[in-house]
C-alpha cells in the first residue's frame, strides 16, 4: 500500500467495506516501508511483529465503522515512548531502550485501533532542523533524497510524504513539526501548549513542546487532533478546556476572518519565492472573502536568542536524567561514579545535544542566570503580549513557515548559528504558546514550500478552517514527490 | 569583539552538565559557544524594566492530585531496564563522596 | 576578647502523606528496596510529576502552626545536581517562592523567653538511599519523593543552648499538628546547622562552618559547644575559621572537616515548567486554620492556670500531642488533674520506657485510667492497691470491673465499719486516753488495728473521720 491520493477516509471506506483487512493493509504499509524506506530513511525501528498482531486483534474484533481510526496504520516519532517498543530519541544513551509505558496520545490513538508501524527518526533529542542531528541514520526529503526532510520531526513528515503511511504523531519545541511539513509538502499542526498531554514526550524545552499530526491534507489532520487533544490528569499543564470537533469547521470558508502578515517575518533573509508564496497565499484568502493586512510583531528579532536559552536550559535540566545509571547506556570499563557519570554521557550524547546542555547550563548558572534565563523569560512576555495584541484585532497570522525551502544534506550542519537562525518564524509560536500549522502553498525549485497559520490560545478551530479552505481551494496538497510512489 | 565565554568558563560549564569536552575540541567548542552566547547578548537590547518573567504558558493553575497512594507496581519492569541491579537495588561504583546528599 | 556566637538550623520533616509529593506511590519505610517506585520516581524519559494536594495542605498548616505567613502564589523550582539518589539529577523544591515565610517559635531558657524567627519554610522532594560497601552502593528509591519540610530560621539563635531549645520546639510544634512523627533516630527529622563566631561589637558576622551527621538534639548541641570553643579558640590566637562543612563524631564529641566550600555550589535553580503555580485561597488557609489543634504552649498555659498543675508537670505532658490529647481525655472523663498528671509522668512513662512503646500503640486508654483515678478520689480503692489496678490497666483491662473481680474493693460503708470502729475503740481505753490529750499518733496505732481486722481493706479515711467522731462523743 503506498498513501498517495489516499486520505483516512477513502482507507477507512475501504476497511469498513472490507475491500481490504486491516492486516492485509497492515501487511501492504510493512511491504511498502521495507521497498521504499532505504531510500528515505525515515524509520528507526519497523514493528513488524507487534504491527501485524494488532491488526489482527482489530480486524477480529472487526472494524468500527464509526471510527475512521480503527485498523489505521501509523507512524510515531521515536520521542514518544511506546510499552515494549524500542524508543531511542534517536540517541545512543537510549539505544536499546524499551519503554514500560505508552505516551497518552500514542495511548488515546491506540485504544481507537491505529496500528503503530513504526518510530521515526529525529533529531537527537528534537535538537534541529533537518533530522541530520540523529545518532542513527539521516532521512532523505522524498522529493529530492539530496536534500534534508527538515526536523526534527523529518522522519514522521518524510514517512507521510513518501506515502508510507497514512498520518504520523510529530513534536514541535520551536517549528518541528511544521518546518519538516514545509520542506516535505505535507500537513503539520502545532497545537495550543496543554492542548495534548506531554505524558511520555521525552522531554526538550518542557514550557514549549507539544505533540502534533503531520498528514497529507488538512481533514485527516483535524482527524487526528480529536484522537489526541484534551486533558490528562499525568499533565498538570494540559487544558482543562472543552476540545471541540476540529473538524467541525472544516468547510466553512474564510469570509470575513480577518488575517494579519507580520511585516517582521517577511523582512531580511528570506527566500524570494517563500516570500511570494506568502503573498499568492493571501490573494488566495483575499478572493475567498478574508481581508489581510499587514500587522508587527516588534520583538520577533530577539525570539531566536530568547527561544535558544529557554529551551536550551529546560534542556540541560531535562536531560541530566540520562545519567547511566537507572536505564539506557551505562558506559563500559569506568573507575568511579563520576567517571560513570561523564562517560555514559559524553559517549551517548551527540554534539547538538552536548552545546545546547552547555548553553542551558552555562544560562543558568551562577552568575549568568539573570542576564540570560530571566532575561530571555521576560522578552518571551513581551512577544506574548506582541501575539495578543494582534489578536485584538485578527483571527489569524499568515506567514512563511521557514526561510527556505528544503536544503541539501550536510550544508548548514556545521554551523549552528545558521542551524538556529532558521527557526526564526516558527519558534515565537512556542514562546506563546499558540497553535500554528503548515499547509502547503506552492514549491520553488521542484521543493514544496508551507506557509504557517497561527491561531489565538486554543482556536485551532480557525486555523484549521482557514487551512482547509486554502487547501481546497488550490492543489498543492495534492502534488506528489517523484520518488516512492512508484508502485 | 571581546570573550564572551572563556576556555575556562567552558570547562566548568562542562564540569557541572558532567561532561567532557576533548581538548582538542575545547577551543572549536568555546569559539561556538562564544557566538552563541553573543547573539544572547543582543536581548540586553530590550528594555525589561517591571516585565514579568514568563516561565510557563499553561493555562492552568492550582491543579493538584488528591492525597491517595497507588502503588503502579513496576519495580520488576525498572529493575529489568537497568544497567546494574543487585537484590532489588541500583548497583554504581562505590559513591565516596557524601557531598551530593540531599541538602 | 569576647565572642558572640550566630547560630542558624536547617530543619528537614518528612511528612507523613499516603503518597509521595510529585507522584502517586505510597510513603511507606522498611519494605523491599524499590518496592514503592514507579516509573516517575526513576525519573523515567517522558514522566511528569502531579502536586499531591496533602502536601500543600500540611505545608500550610506547618506554616500557619510556626505563626508565618503563607505565601499565596507559590511556585515550584528544581535545584539542578547529580547524585544517585537524585533520579531526575534534580530535586523539585522551592526557592523563589517559599510557601511559609517570617514566622517563629518561642523558646525558654532558665525562665527567660525569646522569639526565635523562622526565615522561610518551603516544600520539596526527599531523595533516595544510598547504602556502600567497598566496590559498589546500592541504590534504593522508596524514599525519593517522600514529601519534606525545611524550616529555616532567622540568625537569632546565640547559643548551642538555645538551638537545643529552639529544634525541642520546633519538633513539638509540628509534632502537634500531626504531619510529621519528628523523630531524629527514625530520620523523619533531620538537621543541619551552621554556626558563627565574631567579637562582641564586630558589625559583620564570622565564616560560618556547617555541621552534618547530627543525630539527636544532644549531639546538635555538642557538635555545637565544639565548634563554638574551637571558633573562640582559633580567633583568639589569630587564626582565620574556613568556610566548610564539618561532621560530628559521636565517639569523641569532635567535629571533624568532611570538605571545604570554594564558592557557593551552582545548583542552577529555575522554576519548574512542569507543575502550574499554586493559588492558595483565604478559605483554604481559614479552614487549615481551624483544623489546626490547639498547640502545645496555650495547653501548657491551660493546664498549669485552670488545672493547677505544675510547670514541670505541664511540659512533660506536652512532649507529645498524643500524651496531652489524652490528659485532656481523662480531665473530661472527670479525673483529678494532678493524680492524672502524676500518672502520666509516673507509671504510664516508666511503661512507655520499659516496653519501648507510644502511648497510643499501648493498651493504656485515657478512659480506664480515669476511672482508676475516679476510684482512688471516691475511695473505692488505695493508691496502694491502684498498682495493680494499673498493671491490669495495660492488658486493656477495665479497672471497675477488675477491682469487682478481684474483690479489692476498699470498705468504706461506715454502716459496715461501725461495729469495729466501737469494737477496737473499746478494746484500746489507753489509746483513747492518749488521744484524748493529744497525741496524734494514738489514733494511727488504732487505724492499724481496724486495718488488721479488715485484711487492709478498709478506707483510711473513712475511718479516720468516724475514729475521731467516736472518741469525741
Amino acid at each position: 500500500m503506498n498513501y498517495f491520493d489516499q486520505s483516512l477516509t477513502s482507507i477507512h471506506k475501504q476497511l469498513v467495506n472490507k475491500e481490504i483487512s486491516a492486516k492485509d493493509l497492515t501487511q501492504q504499509t510493512l511491504d511498502n516501508i521495507k521497498a521504499v524506506d532505504g531510500d528515505i530513511n525515515a524509520f528507526i525501528t519497523v514493528d513488524n511483529e507487534g504491527a501485524l498482531k494488532k491488526a489482527a486483534d482489530v480486524d477480529a474484533k472487526g472494524i468500527d465503522a464509526d471510527n475512521v481510526l480503527s485498523g489505521m496504520p501509523i507512524a510515531i516519532k521515536d520521542n514518544m515512548v511506546t510499552k515494549g517498543l524500542t524508543t531511542t530519541a534517536a540517541s545512543k544513551i537510549l539505544e536499546n531502550f524499551k519503554p514500560i509505558y505508552d505516551a497518552t496520545a500514542v495511548d488515546k490513538l491506540n485504544k481507537l485501533g491505529t496500528i503503530t508501524v513504526g518510530k521515526t527518526n529525529m533529531d537527537e533529542f528534537a535538537m534541529g532542523g533537518s533530522t541530520e542531528n540523529s545518532a542513527f541514520k539521516i532521512t532523505h526529503n522524498p522529493w529530492d533524497t539530496t536534500k534534508v526532510p527538515g526536523g526534527s520531526s523529518g522522519g514522521s513528515a518524510a514517512a507521510v510524504a513518501a506515502g508510507e503511511v497514512i498520518a504520523a504523531l510529530g513534536s514541535d519545541t520551536g517549528g518541528s513539526i511544521r518546518q519538516p511539513a514545509s520542506f516535505n509538502g505535507v500537513v503539520g499542526m502545532k497545537p495550543t501548549y496543554g492542548r495534548v498531554s506531554r505524558w511520555g514526550l521525552i522531554a526538550f524545552g518542557s514550557s514549549l513542546d507539544q505533540i502534533g499530526p503531520i498528514t497529507r491534507n488538512v481533514a485527516d489532520n483535524a482527524t487526528i487532533m480529536n484522537a489526541i487533544a484534551g486533558h490528562d490528569d499525568h499533565d498538570l499543564t494540559s487544558s482543562t478546556k472543552e476540545v471541540p470537533d476540529f473538524t467541525s469547521t472544516l468547510n466553512k470558508g474564510v469570509k470575513g476572518m480577518k488575517i494579519g502578515i507580520p511585516t517582521e517575518f517577511m523582512a531580511q533573509g528570506l527566500d524570494d519565492d517563500i516570500k511570494q508564496t506568502v503573498l499568492d497565499t493571501a490573494e488566495t484568502f483575499k478572493k475567498m472573502g478574508a481581508t489581510v493586512e499587514e500587522v508587527s510583531l516588534p520583538h520577533t528579532k530577539y525570539g531566536v536568542a530568547a527561544y535558544y536559552i529557554i529551551s536550551s536550559s529546560e534542556a540541560s535540566s531535562n536531560l541530566q536524567r540520562f545519567d547511566g545509571i537507572r536505564y539506557g547506556r551505562r558506559a563500559k570499563d569506568v573507575k568511579n561514579l563520576e567517571d560513570l557519570y561523564v562517560k555514559s554521557r559524553s559517549e551517548g550524547f551527540g554534539d547538538e545535544v552536548k552545546r545546547r546542555i552547555m548553553l542551558g547550563t552555562f544560562s543558568l548558572s551562577a552568575g549568568f542566570y539573570d542576564a540570560y534565563f530571566k532575561k530571555a523569560a521576560q522578552v518571551r512576555t513581551l512577544m506574548i503580549n506582541d501575539f495578543t495584541n494582534v489578536f485584538k484585532d485578527f483571527d489569524l497570522i499568515l506567514a512563511p513557515t521557514a526561510p527556505t525551502p528544503a536544503y541539501g544534506i550536510g550544508e548548514d550542519v556545521s554551523d549552528p548559528m545558521t542551524m538556529y537562525m532558521n527557526d526564526v518564524l516558527t519558534l515565537p509560536v512556542n514562546l506563546a504558546g499558540l497553535p500554528g500549522m503548515s499547509v502547503p502553498a506552492g514549491f520553488s525549485k521542484g521543493l514544496p514550500v508551507g506557509v504557517q497559520l497561527i491561531g489565538r490560545p486554543y482556536d485551532e478551530l480557525t486555523v484549521y478552517q482557514a487551512g482547509s479552505a486554502f487547501e481546497q481551494s488550490t492543489d498543492f496538497a495534492k502534488q506528489t514527490p517523484k520518488m516512492g510512489g512508484n508502485n | 569583539m571581546t570573550e564572551k565565554i572563556s576556555e575556562d568558563q567552558v570547562k566548568h560549564v562542562a564540569e557541572l552538565a558532567k561532561l567532557k569536552i576533548a581538548d582538542d575540541q575545547l577551543p572549536y567548542f568555546t569559539t561556538q559557544l562564544d557566538q552563541i552566547i553573543g547573539l544572547f547578548e543582543t536581548l540586553s537590547e530590550v528594555d525589561t524594566d517591571g516585565i514579568e518573567p514568563t516561565s510557563s504558558v499553561t493555562d492552568q493553575i492550582n491543579v493538584m492530585r488528591e492525597d491517595i497512594a497507588d502503588n503502579w507496581n513496576q519495580r520488576q519492569a525498572l529493575l529489568d531496564n537497568a544497567p546494574d541491579t543487585a537484590d532489588g537495588y541500583i548497583r554504581v561504583p562505590t559513591i565516596i563522596d557524601e557531598s551530593g546528599d540531599n541538602e | 576578647m569576647n565572642f558572640e556566637t550566630t547560630i542558624g538550623l536547617e530543619v528537614h520533616v518528612e511528612l507523613k502523606t499516603n503518597s509521595k509529593i510529585f507522584s502517586p506511590s505510597p510513603v511507606e519505610f522498611g519494605d523491599e528496596p524499590n518496592s514503592n517506585t514507579n516509573v516517575i520516581d526513576w525519573g523515567y524519559p517522558g514522566v511528569l510529576p502531579t502536586t499531591n494536594k496533602g502536601v500543600v495542605h500540611d505545608g500550610i498548616m506547618a506554616g500557619l502552626a510556626l505563626h508565618a505567613q503563607i505565601e499565596r502564589h507559590p511556585h515550584f523550582d528544581r535545584k539542578n545536581y547529580f547524585y544517585p539518589d537524585n533520579p531526575k539529577a534534580y530535586q523539585i523544591t522551592q526557592s523563589e517562592t517559599p510557601i511559609a515565610h517570617d514566622g517563629w517559635v518561642e523558646i525558654e531558657i532558665d525562665g527567660k523567653k525569646k522569639k526565635i524567627g523562622i526565615a522561610e519554610m518551603h516544600i520539596e522532594e526527599d531523595a533516595g538511599k544510598n547504602s556502600h560497601a567497598s566496590e559498589y552502593s546500592y541504590v534504593d528509591l522508596n524514599r525519593q519523593g517522600t514529601p519534606l519540610i525545611e524550616i529555616v530560621s532567622k540568625p537569632d539563635i546565640s547559643s548551642p543552648a538555645e538551638a537545643y531549645a529552639y529544634l525541642e520546639q520546633l519538633r513539638q510544634v509540628i509534632q502537634f499538628t500531626g504531619i510529621s512523627d519528628v523523630k531524629m533516630e527514625e530520620g523523619s527529622m533531620r538537621v543541619d546547622v551552621n554556626i558563627s563566631v565574631r567579637p562582641v561589637g564586630q558589625k559583620e558576622l564570622g565564616t560560618k562552618t556547617e555541621l552534618k551527621n547530627l543525630n539527636s538534639f544532644n549531639y546538635v548541641k555538642k557538635g555545637l559547644e565544639f565548634e563554638e570553643a574551637r571558633h573562640q579558640r582559633v580567633l583568639m590566637s589569630g587564626g582565620k575559621i574556613a568556610q566548610e562543612t564539618r561532621r560530628f563524631d559521636e565517639a569523641n564529641g569532635q567535629t571533624i572537616l568532611m570538605r571545604t566550600k570554594e564558592g557557593s555550589d551552582d545548583y542552577r535553580y529555575f522554576p519548574e515548567p512542569d507543575l502550574p503555580v499554586l493559588n492558595i485561597s483565604q478559605d483554604w488557609i481559614d479552614s487549615i486554620e481551624k483544623e489546626l489543634p490547639e498547640p502545645p504552649a496555650k495547653r501548657r498555659q491551660r493546664y498549669v492556670n485552670e488545672l493547677g498543675i505544675t510547670d514541670y508537670d505541664a511540659m512533660v505532658i506536652t512532649q507529645t500531642k498524643e500524651m496531652s490529647d489524652f490528659f485532656d481525655k481523662m480531665i473530661a472523663d472527670g479525673a483529678d488533674a494532678k493524680l492524672a498528671a502524676n500518672y502520666l509522668q509516673g507509671d504510664v512513662n516508666a511503661y512507655m520506657n520499659d516496653n519501648q512503646v507510644e502511648l497510643q500503640d499501648t493498651k493504656i486508654t485515657p478512659e480506664h485510667l480515669a476511672t482508676m483515678i475516679k476510684l482512688i478520689t471516691d475511695g473505692t480503692i488505695s493508691s496502694k492497691m491502684a498498682k495493680k489496678v494499673f498493671k491490669a490497666i495495660t492488658n486493656g483491662e477495665e479497672p471497675k470491673k477488675f477491682v469487682e473481680d478481684k474483690g479489692m474493693v476498699q470498705l468504706s460503708d461506715p454502716a459496715k465499719l461501725q461495729p469495729i470502729v466501737d469494737e477496737v475503740v473499746a478494746a484500746n481505753p489507753q489509746s483513747v486516753e492518749d488521744f484524748h490529750n493529744g497525741k496524734d499518733r494514738a489514733i494511727g496505732f488504732l487505724v492499724g488495728q481496724i486495718m488488721k481486722q479488715t485484711h487492709g481493706k478498709a478506707n483510711p479515711q473513712v475511718i479516720n473521720k468516724m475514729l475521731k467522731e467516736s472518741m469525741s462523743k
